[in-house]
Parts: C-alpha cells; sequence; structure tokens
C-alpha cells in the first residue's frame, strides 16, 4: 500500500500544493486548474481507474469559500487518493472530468445542484436530484433548511 | 387551486431527443410506473420496439437527508441513515458508524466486531432475496417471488427480535451496538439459514435452466468490465463482469480478514450473470454466517469511552458525573474531533461510502453519501440501449436501484 503512495507522491509532487497522508486516503491539495491533468495521471500512470466521488465542502466565511473533493481508488493497488481544490465564490468553477471518467456525469450535476460549483464541459449539466426552475443551491451553508418552493402551490386549508 | 395557477413545467420529455429520425418514437417511461420499483423515469427514443437512446432521470425521492444531518447530532443521524438503503439498514448504520469512529480514533470491541460482521451478511442476504425477488416477478415469476420473500421475511421478523423493527432497525451506535443478542436468537438464526437453503435450493431448480428466463436474461443489458469501472460501477454489477473486486476482501474490514469466503463473478456481465452472482453471494454470506455464530468474540458490545457510550443506567441515578454526561452526550452530542474522514463498506449494490467533515462539535459540519444505486443511474443507459423495450424492467431490476440511497 505504502509502495503506490510512494509512487503516485514522487510522480505528483511538483504538480499539487501539498500531499499528505490521512487515515483513510492520501490527500492532494491543487490548484482548480491543474485537476484534469492529476487526474489523467491519476488514471493512466498511476491506476487510479475507479473515479468513486465528486463533493463540495462550503467553508463559509473564509476566503476561497468551497473545496470540491474528488475521490479516486484503484482497483489494481485497492488504494485511495482523495484530490482537494478551493474555489473561490465568485466563480466557482472547476474542469468536468466527463471525458476522463463517465461515472462523474451524475455525480457533477449533484454537486452542480447542491453547491453551485460549475463544472467547466459537462456535456449535460441539467438538474438531476432536484427539478428544473430550482432556485438555490441547498447544501450551501446560507441556504435556510426551512425554505420551501413547491412545484404545486399548497392548498389553501382556511374554510 | 384555479386553472390559471397551473404553470406547465419545463418539461424535459419535449426537448430532450429534439433530433430524433422519422422511424423514431420517444416515449417516457415512469417516474411512477406500475412495473418498476421505485421512483424512476426513463426517456426513451425507440426504433421500433428497440431503444437507440435512453435518459435516465431521478431525484424524485430526494428528501434533503444531507442538509438535515447537519442539523442534529451526530447519533441522532443513525434513523435517518437506517432510510438510505432500506433493505439492508444496519449495513447503512455500521458504515456510517464506522467513520464517525475512524474520526474519533476509537476501535470497538471485538464481539461488536464480530456481530456487526454477522448482521452485515445477514442484511445482504435480505437485500439480495429482495432484489432476486422482485426481478424474477417481474418476469413473470410468481412463485419464486413468493418463496424469497417469505426467507426474507423470516430474517425480517427474526431481525425486530433483536432490534424491535423490522426493516429500519436503528441497531448501530458509535462505538458499539444498541444491545446484545437475546437469548435463543443464535438458534433461531441456524433455522432460518436452513430454510434460506431450502428455498434457494428450490429457485436454483426453477429458475437456473429456465428456458423463458435465459432468453429473457441472457445475452440483455451487456457490459464490459472496462465499461463498468469507467461508469463507477462497483459491487455485483461489476463483479458480474468479471472483475472480482469486493471492498470484504480488497480491504478488509470489521472481521472480514478473519473469514474465508469467495468473491463469486460472472463472464459475460449481463442480467443473467447479476442473477447469479447474487445469488452465490448469499451462499457466501450465509456460509461466513455460520462460521462466525459459534465462535462470536465474547465481551462487551460497546467501548468503554465515554465520549460515545452512555454510562451505565444505575450510575446515571446514582451520581452527578455520570448524569451530566449522559446529558451532554444526548443535548450536545458526542464531540467529533475536527477533520474528515472517508469511509467505504460493501453493501449489497456496491461500494457505500461516508464523507464526514467535522468541526470539533457533536454535530456534523458535512455528511455526504456516495450511493452505490445513484452511480450505477448514471450508467443506466449504457445497459439500456440497444435492447428491447420489454427488456428495460428486468435490467432496471437487475441493478437493483433504492430510491431512498440514489436520491437521498
Amino acid at each position: 500500500m505504502d509502495r503506490i503512495a510512494d509512487r503516485v507522491r514522487e510522480a505528483l509532487t511538483d504538480r499539487v500544493a501539498s500531499i499528505e497522508s490521512a487515515r483513510d486516503a492520501l490527500v492532494l491539495r491543487i490548484a482548480p486548474t491543474a485537476l484534469v491533468d492529476i487526474a489523467t495521471r491519476l488514471r493512466d500512470d498511476l491506476a487510479f481507474d475507479l473515479l468513486v466521488d465528486i463533493t463540495a465542502i462550503d467553508w463559509i466565511g473564509q476566503a476561497p469559500r468551497f473545496e470540491t473533493v474528488h475521490q479516486f481508488y484503484s482497483t489494481r493497488y485497492f488504494d485511495r487518493v482523495r484530490v482537494k481544490a478551493r474555489l473561490p465564490e465568485q466563480d466557482p468553477t472547476i474542469d468536468s472530468l466527463v471525458p476522463l471518467y463517465g461515472s462523474a456525469r451524475f455525480m457533477e450535476r449533484e454537486c452542480r445542484d447542491m453547491y453551485g460549483i460549475v463544472f467547466a464541459g459537462h456535456p449535460d449539466p441539467r438538474p438531476i436530484l432536484l427539478y428544473e426552475g430550482f432556485v438555490g443551491h441547498p447544501l450551501r451553508r446560507d441556504y435556510p433548511k426551512d425554505r420551501e418552493q413547491p412545484l404545486v402551490r399548497y392548498r389553501d386549508r382556511t374554510p | 387551486m384555479t386553472p390559471r395557477d397551473h404553470v406547465p413545467l419545463n418539461s424535459p420529455v419535449r426537448s430532450l431527443f429534439d433530433d430524433a429520425g422519422d422511424g423514431e418514437v420517444v416515449v417516457n417511461l415512469g417516474p411512477s410506473h406500475p412495473a418498476t420499483h421505485g421512483t424512476i423515469q426513463v426517456i426513451a427514443c425507440l426504433d421500433g420496439e428497440r431503444l437507440t437512446r435512453a435518459d435516465v432521470h431521478c431525484g424524485y425521492l430526494h428528501r434533503g437527508f444531507e442538509k438535515e444531518c447537519e442539523s442534529h447530532t451526530w447519533h441522532n443521524l443513525i434513523p435517518y441513515v437506517d432510510r438510505l438503503n432500506y433493505c439492508s439498514a444496519m449495513i447503512n448504520d455500521f458504515a456510517y458508524c464506522a467513520a464517525v469512529e475512524a474520526l474519533m480514533d476509537i476501535e470497538i470491541t471485538p464481539r461488536c466486531r464480530d456481530l456487526r460482521t454477522l448482521l452485515s451478511e445477514y442484511s445482504r442476504v435480505a437485500d439480495h432475496l429482495t432484489c432476486i425477488a422482485a426481478s424474477l416477478m417481474e418476469l413473470g415469476a410468481m412463485t419464486p417471488f413468493l418463496y424469497l420473500v417469505m426467507v426474507r421475511d423470516y430474517i425480517y421478523e427474526h431481525m425486530a427480535q433483536l432490534t424491535g423493527a423490522r426493516v429500519t432497525h436503528s441497531y448501530g451506535r458509535i462505538g458499539g451496538l444498541a444491545r446484545d443478542l437475546p437469548d435463543g436468537w443464535l438458534s433461531r438464526l441456524a433455522e432460518v439459514l436452513d430454510e434460506y437453503e431450502k428455498f434457494t435450493a428450490r429457485i436454483h431448480g426453477l429458475m437456473d435452466r429456465n428456458r423463458i428466463f435465459i432468453d429473457r436474461t441472457r445475452d440483455v443489458g451487456v457490459i464490459s468490465a472496462a465499461e463498468a469501472i469507467d461508469l463507477g460501477f462497483t459491487g455485483p454489477i461489476l463483479r458480474s463482469t468479471g472483475v472480482p473486486r469486493d471492498l470484504r476482501k480488497d480491504t478488509p474490514y470489521l472481521s472480514y480478514a478473519s473469514l474465508d469466503f469467495e468473491v463469486p463473478v460472472g463472464i459475460n456481465g449481463d442480467n443473467y450473470d447479476r442473477y447469479y452472482v447474487r445469488m452465490r453471494e448469499m451462499d457466501e454470506s450465509v456460509r461466513m454466517m455460520r462460521t462466525l455464530a459459534p465462535r462470536l468474540a465474547e465481551g462487551p458490545i460497546n467501548v468503554d469511552d465515554r465520549r460515545c457510550t452512555l454510562p451505565p443506567k444505575p450510575l446515571v441515578y446514582g451520581e452527578i458525573e455520570s448524569l451530566i454526561n449522559h446529558f451532554k452526550l444526548i443535548i450536545d452530542g458526542p464531540r467529533v474531533p475536527a477533520g474528515e474522514v472517508y469511509v467505504a463498506h460493501e453493501s449489497p449494490n456496491g461500494e457505500l461510502g461516508f464523507f464526514l467533515v467535522s468541526d470539533g462539535t457533536g454535530t456534523p459540519y458535512k455528511v455526504h453519501c456516495r450511493a452505490p444505486s445513484f452511480v450505477h443511474m448514471g450508467g443506466l443507459h449504457r445497459l439500456l440501449e440497444g435492447y428491447q423495450l420489454a427488456d428495460v424492467i428486468p435490467t432496471f431490476g437487475s441493478v437493483n436501484m433504492i430510491g431512498g440511497e440514489c436520491d437521498r
């Protein structure tokens, strides 16, 4: 297990901001522009062939507000890599991984629904868990939990 | 509501396949179709009876699980995670608890580890029984459905003796379990496993070489190993393509390292292989349970750690420190050190992962569930395209989409 972690370190050290061994995965912090390059290397040279998950964290109140989280898994080495990139609030854009991994298609759509992260180059950025016309991004910390946007108006119960 | 209040929705059906050719017809299946289980919409472009393109929509069961998690204590989420994959609720419990325990650096007791393994496998059998039963019934096989659901109900009733609930058990606890096994539970387990064997033998006899079943499932919904990995498929769907990837084997957790089991794989990656892989996986689960049941570790089921485990009741009533401890754990929740973790368990459908972010308080900063069903829905169109319209239902059944975890 350490061997592949060392290989990842060796191959990517000068392309990422930091590499750190967490208890569950190797965590790479990168600049948003480097994502496609890193993912290509992870997939083609280092056998991280499964893009397991894409999500984001809303660090409200901090300077680059959003942080995208991509989880990779290697079906050869059984090891995990987590790639994280910070995105500013004004322009939360990062490149889409759909050309590299088919699984990114739905996961990026969900992340866009929930956090408003824009995945540049996504071929089909329609809402997936939310509906057309939903206003806002529910998993952002400043979206109130009890806000309602019913598609069909509630029946008026007053007699 | 007056008629003029009604605003027509921007229907995805209307504009989706604008470029459909002369002979092609666009039809909409679902989201509430009588032949599918689970609310899912498939918009299909048909050439005669053959699907040329498909567009899969989910989200009709979205109920804000992840948002809701951000305003409850860590412990209060256990009933919520139960309702993700409600066919195997315990596995969700245990995966979530394992993730929180990883953040808190807690090592669970040997007995808890063994019991969680045993119950995970029991849940896996129940989940696979449901999936196979439903997908056989959708092909018109009513008798296998009743046989399998009967065995599943033995399991549910048996789990109710342990947990008090048939389906959503809320049985996991951070650092342990809700309660230990009641007397006689293991002897009933042996009886249920015998019933399981009796009835799955009948299913094998009825289905495996059944001409109608083979014609409907063999070479239908085929996917290659490379494409399955590209689409992020895990679990029985990936294994049906011949890739022996199973987290229980590859990155052993709980007691799996000490258990001897096989990872069954298919050859073709078609509906028949998915049926057969699930049948064989249940056999392996039963084998594991039979190995584990007589040698369950003795000892406590909860860790002795006051950060997460409630103090014993006599102490709560008898001394002020334990009373405060109990109060703080219930009202403020267990304090989980700041950090993040991703923990994945092999659920019946594939990799079930929890990505948790803590800011050091008793409430999660973020809970994200990596649901296998959702990822599988992202690749479902590849299993449908090129086959008959009537194959949509069996293929969809073989994927075992669970609305609760897909839409969260």
